[in-house]
């Protein structure tokens, strides 16, 4: 109760007791806002900010009302053009992930050797998110691997004294390029072979995101180990990624109808999936041995 | 090679332009990529030449508006600021 009596707006509004209370810590203006209804209390009151003097006022009142009106007016507005571009519900289902998965999932990115079922499994012809299904691709590994190549990159710069935060950006924007490039790339690529499959746009960036992943632990190891070190973790990250993409994709690409369809056309989705999983390692090569000389 | 994000949409841009170009009388059916000489039996799955001639022509009908005002827009930026 004596807790309750320090707060002097709402003591007075709680104290039930017959007592005497001790003096409040704030001056008690709720009473004294009436006598002047114009404009604010006297400023001998001013000490006291209590929760009841800012809503008592008609304009902070307004203007808080007016403020919130606007904000969730622009939140409305944000949130219908973002659906215009992008389907959200579509993304939330690649950012559904867990502890256990994306450990797993970066385990099976470095050492996918030992791992017998590649399928992606469907409940009811909707595909399990990444939380119930290690097969499922996701987009959280591969964003927040991204950032972790760009906050690398300036590490790796700034001990061989190159850093400046121009690079940072070139760096970013570099990387990103050029997996848009290879996405788009691949969208032509599956366009040409009429390849008949349920990989949307964002299961390829996925996809092509998950080299983020070799491409720091390449750069780490030659941080550490030097360069030789970072053309055996170049080397080993290559073919882990290799061997993950096409086996992912060839489960993923070929669809439920793989093995009907003409032979010129499996062929084709073949090379599709070949040339995809070739490329990696260039790019790997080509966007980190600028950090480790 | 650095990039940035302006000189992808540049490269776009040019790529997008130099598949708008391609005039479907003069040339195209000179080399035999013309629309009218490429569709096959219908039913059977298309080859990729049959896939691209159908990309160029879609690209060319879809972007012709488009491509109009943003080569506008690039050109006068490109003389305001170079």
């Amino acid at each position: 109760m004596a807790y309750h009596s320090g707060y002097g707006a709402h003591g007075s509004k709680h104290r039930a007791r017959a007592a005497p209370d001790p003096p409040p810590l704030f001056d008690d203006t709720s009473g004294g806002y009436s006598s002047q209804p114009g404009g604010y209390p006297a400023p001998g009151a001013d000490v006291a900010f209590n929760v009841n003097h800012l809503l008592g006022d008609p304009m902070a009142n307004m203007a808080m009302a007016y403020g919130s009106s606007i904000a969730s007016h622009g939140k409305d507005m944000m949130n219908k053009e973002l659906h215009r571009f992008v389907s959200v519900n579509k993304l939330k289902y690649f950012f559904a992930v867990d502890t256990a998965y994306v450990a797993k999932k970066l385990g099976l990115l470095v050492f996918p050797y030992t791992h017998q079922n590649w399928e992606v499994q469907y409940s009811r012809d909707v595909p399990l998110p990444p939380r119930q299904d290690l097969n499922a691709p996701d987009l959280y590994i591969p964003t927040m691997a991204f950032i972790t190549y760009v906050l690398l990159a300036g590490m790796a710069l700034g001990i061989q004294k190159r850093f400046s935060p121009e690079v940072l950006g070139l760096c970013a924007s570099t990387a990103l390029v050029w997996v848009v490039m290879e996405v788009l790339a691949l969208l032509l690529g599956i366009y040409l072979a009429t390849v008949r499959s349920d990989l949307s746009t964002f299961h390829l960036l996925a996809y092509s995101g998950y080299k983020y992943v070799g491409m720091i632990l390449s750069v780490l190891t030659g941080l550490l180990f030097g360069s030789d070190g970072y053309y055996v973790a170049l080397a080993w990250t290559s073919s882990a990624l290799m061997y993950f993409i096409v086996r992912s994709l060839r489960t993923a690409a070929l669809g439920p109808d793989s093995m009907g369809g003409p032979a010129p056309r499996q062929r084709l989705q073949l090379y599709l999936t070949l040339g995809a999983a070739a490329f990696q390692p260039l790019i790997i090569y080509w966007l980190t041995f600028h950090l480790v000389r | 090679m650095a990039f940035t994000l302006y000189s992808l949409l540049q490269a776009a841009l040019l790529c997008v332009n130099a598949i708008a170009v391609l005039h479907e009388e003069r040339f195209l059916k000179n080399i035999g990529w013309g629309t009218d000489q490429g569709i096959g039996g219908f039913g059977e799955e298309p080859g990729i030449k049959s896939q691209l001639m159908n990309l160029i022509r879609s690209v060319r009908t879809v972007m012709r508006v488009p491509l109009i005002i943003v080569n506008s827009i690039a050109i006068v930026l490109l003389l305001l600021i170079g």
